[in-house]
């Protein structure tokens, strides 16, 4: 019966989809008031059934309900009652269920925060956020429905991926999705704008906060699962350029360029059709991304089994969703053609570069990713393309764009008093070139000259960035606004980032070697060594754990507890790493495989700054959530101001 | 300098630095694509040596060997037709095992023997890499269940 009321509530959410998507969009075209005020009950009821069909889902993980397909195929009895809740998400029909939910989520969020807006404005984005409901309602009732029974129903469940039963990973999707999901809305409020023919600053100040939101969760939800890779996938590289991983960035760069390119619109009204190109973008390429995740074109470790059908859907789709909304584009003029121009030296030129700069990464990465996949389609040979290539296509525009960013930070708009600019410049430069002198003399020793240009990069970021609030705190200047503090945060994450990356790539350690008990190896002055294996057991799996007690110069340090794990259900092992992580570095032990003689295969990894990666990004999802917070999205009724 | 002559300069250090990162992508592109090679293409001649490439196929039953405590390995990949011999001396993936797809990056060495930096196999139950699914089936062996 569960099941069954989980079907029915997505059948009826898509009615609502259907009522959403056209009464308030046909309100709008001709002026009914009461059509377009018909948005606001649909996206509510629209959430209440998805979430009804999300509850039903989870009630059958957790009364073992075999007799759901989905559930015996993901699901065990022995499975944690944390990762039954986790499984509904764990693979293909269950995550498109999160999706929809979380796209209902933030269409009644933006039915509930939309009050100030003009009416049909909101009856737009309402209407063009319930088109795009009907169609993932459409797919996963279609192609995708989580709720099919299994006749006879299972004995037990066939168990979750162990590679899923994760902490990380049980939060690693909804972030995700909460940021992919989340562009709809800024595209939404693009379709609008170009169905209106009219955009002008306030638009752009009520689609900030949303697209800020989004790429808030996106950042953090990208980093938590470079996270997971590190530790539990057991190679130990926190990021590996692989298709699915692309897919989740490409949105995240187009989104990091949307939300300047909004800042510009908001203040000087400039960039109006860049803004809505990259929101269009932005969103086609989560579109896109969902597309090679689900379709199984990709070797990766997200693909779940293929099914034709499932990639047919998604790409009509995404050919209806981005073909339909170029057109508007290409044929709506609606950006406002502003008399107002700014000087070489402005902030507006640092963000135009800004933008041509992650632009071009976008490209480049796409390009990586696609050609592969179109030279198979042709039947032309299979290849894939190495990391090396994305390295540096991604280096490319991100060495300058990190130089533009600290000091497009400090320009002002229109034009900058360039003597004024420099001398505010002068002690973040100075502070970069003395920090990086100190890193390379003092900690790491000389790397060839690109490393010390990339740190000297993510030094000169977090300057630059910190300089305004250092300023105010030593009582010599105004308190930021509260977006100012947001930007200044964020780029002070970049900074922190870029740093974690560019130490860890010059002088990270990783080795495969071979270790006998009671053997010991030497990594980067430290010393390894293996004291025993003995066998421990997990609430639905058994594993080798060995104890590698890690020393330098003869002093302990620390004691790793590396697991060789095999789940009971699945028979399938798993790595757990042992990791030791700290400020300075992280020490890394994954065991490999029994070689005989009562030898291991091991790999061990010395990473320096590797947690600056991650950190860095949640110091950015933070900053976003400060300008978010801003008072001035939250004013009722804002008032065009002139400049 | 005019006004002119230095939006002309812009425009050509503009344009210069436009070609020198256009050939730089391209460079780093041709040198990073892996081609996918099967083990009959290799027997037969057809994969250039010294070149990194990707081989792939299933783990031949009863081919893994290693010397007892040592850590490089050798196995053989086989579409079914004929096989490589891999060597690897690293960390296998977890789901590495004897009759499972699994697809190795590295170079072919003149004596045949294909010498991998890297080796990838499936990351749960159902899974296949695409491309050794699809090489089985065109070659009539569609992968059965227990390879699967």
């Amino acid at each position: 019966m569960i099941p069954e009321i989980g079907q029915i509530s997505l059948a009826l959410a898509l009615c609502l989809a259907v009522a959403l998507a056209v009464f308030p969009l046909a309100g709008a075209h001709t002026g009914n008031v009461r059509w377009m005020e018909a948005g606001r009950p649909c996206a509510l009821g629209m959430l209440a059934f998805v979430a009804l069909a999300f509850a039903m889902l989870a009630v059958s993980f957790f009364r073992h309900d075999f007799s759901v397909q989905y559930v015996a195929l993901h699901s065990n009895l022995k499975l944690p009652a944390m990762y039954r809740f986790a499984a509904i998400w764990g693979a293909h029909e269950g995550s498109l269920v999160l999706w929809q939910l979380i796209l209902s989520g933030w269409t009644a969020a933006v039915a509930l925060a939309s009050r100030t807006l003009p009416q049909t404005l909101r009856a737009r984005v309402l209407g063009v956020l319930g088109l795009i409901s009907i169609g993932f309602l459409l797919f996963i009732l279609l192609t995708s429905n989580p709720f099919l029974r299994l006749f006879p129903a299972a004995a037990d469940g066939a168990d979750l991926n162990p590679l899923l039963q994760d902490p990380a990973l049980a939060m690693h999707p909804p972030l995700l999705y909460m940021g992919y999901v989340g562009l709809a809305v800024p595209f939404a409020f693009a379709i609008a704008a170009l169905l209106s023919g009219k955009l002008d600053r306030r638009w752009a100040r009520w689609t900030r906060p949303w697209t800020t939101a989004a790429w808030m969760f996106l950042t953090v939800g990208i980093a938590l699962g470079s996270w997971w890779a590190y530790y539990e996938l057991g190679w130990g590289g926190w990021w590996f350029w692989d298709p699915v991983e692309n897919a989740s960035f490409m949105p995240w760069l187009a989104g990091t360029a949307l939300i300047h390119t909004l800042a510009v619109t908001e203040r000087r009204g400039l960039f109006g059709n860049t803004t809505l190109l990259l929101a269009i973008a932005a969103f086609g390429l989560s579109l896109l991304g969902t597309f090679l995740v689900r379709s199984g074109v990709l070797v990766s470790v997200h693909a779940f089994a293929s099914d034709p059908a499932r990639g047919l859907f998604i790409l009509v789709f995404l050919a209806v969703v981005m073909g339909g909304a170029l057109l508007l584009y290409a044929f709506r003029n609606v950006a406002a053609n502003p008399q107002t121009g700014f000087k070489l030296v402005s902030r507006e030129s640092a963000l135009l570069v800004n933008t041509v700069l992650l632009s071009a990464a976008t490209v480049l990465v796409l390009f990586g990713t696609l050609y592969p996949l179109a030279l198979d389609a042709l039947d032309m040979g299979k290849i894939s393309v190495g990391p090396p290539y994305f390295n540096l296509v991604f280096i490319l525009p991100m060495l300058p764009l990190l130089l533009v960013v600290g000091a497009g930070m400090h320009a002002s708009w229109k034009a900058t008093d360039t003597a004024a600019w420099a001398r505010k410049l002068r002690i973040p430069a100075a502070a970069a070139v003395l920090g990086m002198i100190a890193l390379t003399a003092a900690a790491y020793g000389f790397a060839g000259v690109l490393t010390g240009i990339g740190i000297l990069a993510g030094l000169w970021v977090i300057a630059a960035a910190l300089r305004d609030p250092a300023v105010w705190l030593l009582r010599r200047g105004p308190r930021p606004a509260r977006s100012a503090w947001g930007m200044q945060v964020a780029h002070c994450g970049l900074g922190v980032t870029t740093l974690g990356i560019v130490v860890v790539s010059a002088w990270g350690v990783e080795t495969d070697r071979r270790l006998a008990l009671g053997g010991s190896l030497e990594v980067s002055g430290y010393e390894f060594q293996l004291e025993r294996i003995e066998q421990v057991e997990g609430p639905n799996y058994q594993a080798a754990q060995g104890v590698v007690r890690v020393s330098r110069d003869g002093r302990p340090v620390t004691t790793l507890y590396p697991q060789k794990r095999v789940y009971e259900v699945q028979q399938s092992p798993m790595t757990e790493a042992g990791i030791d992580a700290g400020w300075r570095h992280d020490l890394f032990v994954a065991l490999g495989e029994p070689l005989g003689e009562e030898a291991w295969s091991v790999r061990v990894q010395v990473k320096p700054l590797v947690r600056f990666i991650w950190l860095g990004a949640l110091i950015m999802g933070l900053g976003g959530l400060l300008a978010i917070s801003d008072r001035r999205y939250r004013v009722a009724s804002p008032k065009e101001d002139g400049s | 300098m005019t006004p002119r002559r230095r939006r002309m300069v812009a425009m050509a250090s503009g344009l210069v630095c436009l070609a020198a990162a256009t050939a730089l992508v391209l460079t780093a592109f041709e040198q990073n694509m892996l081609y996918f090679y099967t083990p009959t293409q290799i027997a037969s001649g057809e994969a250039p040596e010294r070149r990194r490439l990707r081989v792939g196929g299933l783990v031949e039953r009863g081919s893994v060997r290693r010397l007892s405590g040592a850590l490089e390995v050798r196995f053989d990949v086989t579409d079914l037709d004929r096989s490589v011999t891999v060597a690897y001396a690293g960390v296998l993936p977890d789901l590495f095992r004897e009759g499972q797809g699994v697809v190795a990056h590295g170079r072919l060495g003149a004596d045949g023997l294909f010498e991998a930096d890297e080796v990838l196999a499936r990351h749960d139950e159902n899974y296949m890499p695409p491309e050794v699914a699809e090489m089985l089936e065109e070659k009539g062996h569609p992968p059965d269940a227990s390879l699967r």
